[in-house]
């Protein structure tokens, strides 16, 4: 019997979310049931086609040979490339409506509900299915042992689509707790939770059953990554629902120390989800393919644990000068301080592990994306404890320099190292001989640089010249600009941003079709690279 | 342990460990990153020893310099009051005349008067005091309320129909809407938009003079041209506060919109409005 209790399940819970719209306590919460019932429903009818009642066989004969669990990293891939697109879309249409404001589209399509959308859709859906689908395939290859908990693997891949869902469609229709990456309600949480929760079973047990002595750095990262992920979501989230049929609750603190929750959250995001994970992930990737070994394993421990002891104490930087005491904002400055160098630990090992291999940055695109990504990485974990100090701080705080900034560390680090690693994943995971098209890869390489490079110097630009001329007095001592004022000069850099933005969304479709001719077998009939010589064999 | 391994590219031994075909090469961490990692450290730690860092049980350690957020936004705060002083308290016991007859006052005032518009106002009235429909141009010589330094300063401190204070300006057209027939309103605001040399149906406009007569003349004037004394606004001089054209006339006449403007002075104070007042008076209006 195949499929029976996972049908089941999936009924008994779209029964469950027709009796939450149908006593409902507030009309959003009706609406978002129904979702939640379609969404439950449609995938107990593509179960219910695929159930079958004849008796098990050795369901491993129909998994890859060497054991490993391989089809929902397939599934993982194909999800990080289409919630990749989504993300980076929602993205340009944000920044096209700050720019002209009259393509906010009400009420669904304001920019107060498309914003946290782009967000999500990037951050959770993009990163997130990365960092899933990646984890899974290094930990039981550099473990030597199939994923733990048979289809708990399964749950976790779909239980996250679903979270994912929840809260991209309660985002339009305007559920929302208000706090920055954490727009999600109550349920929405808990779901995540669970869903987490097995995250870390899964994982966590494959590594206790690794067949291999020692836990690969990857690893550490990536642990590193869910524990702290699954805390910093619990308890930024402690909150109590006004009805348990209602979308709306209330936070568990209350005024600055509501705030440093959420910071203490929203920058460990950052240091976890979008730095931690992804160190795990160039930890595996870049070693494999430029065929190099990491370039120091001291560096490795020593960074990995001054990185995490010291991000976890840098939040109170995105809380400088407002009602949060000045012993907590010295000490979010310091530890900011403090975390340059563990964090450029990782650049060094990562650059560093080409010794020996620098050409293929010259003839291998993939490479080159990575190394791209290691570079944007560095500068941006420069920049950071850079924009934490005081007197910086004072002058780029809530303005478009930040914005710049958190996106030279997404498009930059995070993009460009997740292409390359599912460049990397599908011609392996669909056994396929090479890609369909290496040179779509270098075209990739070059919109995707271009538009983070246009995006980052905009910004810097457009932030500065808003700090300027917010903090603007007059030789009289009288404030020079209005706000409107300073909103209406930041019209051609939004404009520009947008197009750069563009650009990078141009690089993900072009990367989007490369990978579905790659799934379907095609290889596109093009000159190699020039200057690509036969890779080098592995040392004996 | 596994077996001790050297890589040839870089003759540097490995670990000796390899996952999935990846080793680890032994090299140590580079001198300068040790060196400022460490440098970074030393900072923190007399960085907490200069400012306020350190929690105790009901407290924080203050810090050797005694700096404070609070403590130095205060010391700004006062040191900007200080260094317009001089010129504040001269305006405070000057009369209006005689700030605008002064050069350097006059300038002074104009300049924080702009500033304080900026902050203020411009969200009503626009950045460059343009108005928007409904929020009058402070640009023209078209005033409502009268365009002297003192009216205007009146309007400013006290606003239009601000609840609570007894000064503020008030007028009330009545909804014409319960009073004329539907057809009687189209002929009059006909008649109020052919004053301004706007075309309009000659059918129309001629009774609509005779209702204008008997029913606006009273607060409008005679000659449409307003009268300040109850705000009621100047109707042949093709400016229009509250939209433009036949239509939006006769809206206005069968159900009148009245706008409200809040009463700065109790917020902003009096050298604050007089400024505000010589800057108004100063865009090209001023009477």
């Amino acid at each position: 019997m195949k499929y029976v209790t996972e049908t089941i399940v999936l009924a008994v819970g779209a029964f469950i979310a027709l009796l939450g719209a149908a006593f409902a306590q507030d009309r959003l919460f009706e609406a978002h049931m129904w979702v939640l019932f379609f969404v439950l429903l449609a995938s107990t009818l593509f179960m219910i086609r695929r159930i079958s009642f004849a008796p098990v066989i050795a369901s491993r004969s129909s998994e890859h040979d060497d054991g490993y669990f391989d089809e929902v990293i397939r599934y993982g891939v194909i999800a990080t490339v289409f919630w990749g697109v989504v993300g980076f879309l929602v993205g340009v249409v944000v920044a096209a409506q700050l720019a002209f404001p009259d393509l906010n589209i009400e009420p669904w399509l304001n920019f107060g509900r498309v914003r946290p959308l782009h967000t999500s859709a990037v951050i959770f859906a993009f990163c997130g299915n990365a960092l899933i689908a990646t984890s899974f395939y290094v930990v039981q290859r550099t473990s030597r042992a199939r994923l733990f908990g048979g289809n708990l693997g399964w749950f976790v891949f779909w239980g996250y689509q679903l979270f994912i869902v929840m809260a991209a469609t309660g985002y339009l229709l305007g559920i929302t707790q208000g706090r920055e990456y954490a727009e999600p309600e109550w349920y929405v949480d808990i779901w995540l939770t669970v869903v987490w929760v097995a995250y870390l079973i899964a994982f966590l047990g494959t590594i206790l059953t690794r067949k291999e002595p020692h836990i690969y750095v990857a690893n550490w990262f990536f642990l590193a990554f869910i524990v702290t992920v699954a805390m910093l979501h619990i308890v930024n989230n402690l909150a109590v629902p006004v009805s348990f049929l209602g979308v709306k609750s209330y936070s568990a603190f209350s005024g600055v120390q509501d705030a440093l929750t959420q910071w203490w959250y929203g920058h460990n995001a950052v240091g976890f989800f979008l730095t931690a994970g992804f160190l795990g992930m160039m930890y595996y990737f870049v070693p494999k393919q430029v065929n190099r070994p990491v370039y120091s394993y001291r560096l490795s421990i020593i960074h990995f644990w001054a990185l995490i002891f010291m991000y976890i104490w840098a939040g109170p930087h995105h809380l400088h000068y407002t009602a949060l005491p000045d012993w907590a904002q010295t000490l979010g400055m310091v530890f900011s301080i403090m975390l340059w160098m563990p964090s450029w630990g990782g650049m060094i090992n990562g650059l560093m592990t080409l010794q020996g291999a620098w050409d293929k940055i010259r003839t291998d695109p993939i490479v080159r994306m990575m190394v791209m990504a290691i570079a944007f990485y560095g500068m941006a974990t420069f920049e950071g404890p850079m924009m934490s100090i005081k007197s910086v701080n004072s002058l780029s705080h809530y303005t478009d320099w930040t914005i710049g900034h958190v996106h030279s560390g997404a498009l930059g680090w995070n993009g460009l190292i997740t292409f390359g690693a599912v460049y990397f994943l599908v011609p392996k995971l669909w056994n396929r001989e090479r890609l369909y098209s290496i040179r779509m890869v270098n075209w990739h390489f070059w919109l995707a640089t271009l538009g983070i490079v246009i995006y980052a110097a905009v910004m810097w630009v457009a932030g500065i010249q808003q700090g300027l001329m917010w903090r603007e007095y007059d030789e009289q001592g009288f404030l020079v600009y209005s706000f409107a004022e300073t909103i209406a000069a930041m019209f051609p850099y939004y404009v520009l941003r947008a197009v750069g933005g563009g650009l990078f969304l141009l690089g993900a479709l072009i990367m989007a079709y490369n990978v579905t001719m790659t799934i379907l077998g095609y290889q596109r009939d093009e000159a190699p690279i020039p200057g690509a010589t036969p890779a080098l064999q592995p040392a004996e | 342990m596994a077996e001790k391994h050297i890589d040839e590219i870089s003759g540097v031994e490995t670990t000796g460990h390899e996952w999935d075909g990846i080793r680890e090469l032994n090299n140590p961490m580079p001198r300068w990153w040790v060196w400022t990692f460490y440098a970074t450290i030393l900072w923190a730690i007399g960085y907490t020893i200069a400012f306020p860092a350190w929690p105790l049980i009901s407290d924080a350690t203050t810090g050797m310099l005694g700096w404070s957020s609070r403590a130095n936004i205060a010391t700004e705060l006062a040191s900007a009051k200080q260094a317009q002083a001089g010129m504040v308290d001269r305006i405070a016991k000057s009369s209006l005349q005689e700030i605008m007859a002064d050069p350097q006052l006059s300038q002074f005032a104009i300049a924080g008067g702009a500033s304080a518009f900026k902050v203020n106002c411009a969200q009503c009235h626009g950045s460059g005091a343009a108005g928007f429909v409904g929020f009058p141009n402070l640009n023209d010589d078209d005033w409502v309320w009268g365009g002297t330094a003192d009216d205007i300063y009146q309007t400013i401190a006290h606003g239009i129909r601000h609840p609570g204070d007894d000064e503020t300006r008030v007028s009330e057209m009545p909804a014409y809407g319960d009073i004329l027939q539907p057809e009687e309103i189209k002929q009059v605001a006909a008649f109020v938009v052919n004053l301004t040399g706007t075309p309009a149906d000659a059918g129309m406009v001629e009774p609509g003079k005779q209702i204008f007569a008997d029913n606006c003349a009273a607060c409008h004037g005679e000659d449409a041209s307003g009268n300040r004394e109850m705000g009621a606004p100047n109707l042949a001089d093709a400016i229009w506060l509250k939209g433009e054209g036949e239509a939006a006339i006769a809206t206005q006449i069968k159900s009148p919109k009245h706008g409200v403007m809040p009463a700065w002075l109790p917020r902003l104070g009096d050298p604050a409005v007089k400024q505000l007042a010589v800057f108004v008076h100063s865009l090209g209006g001023g009477e």
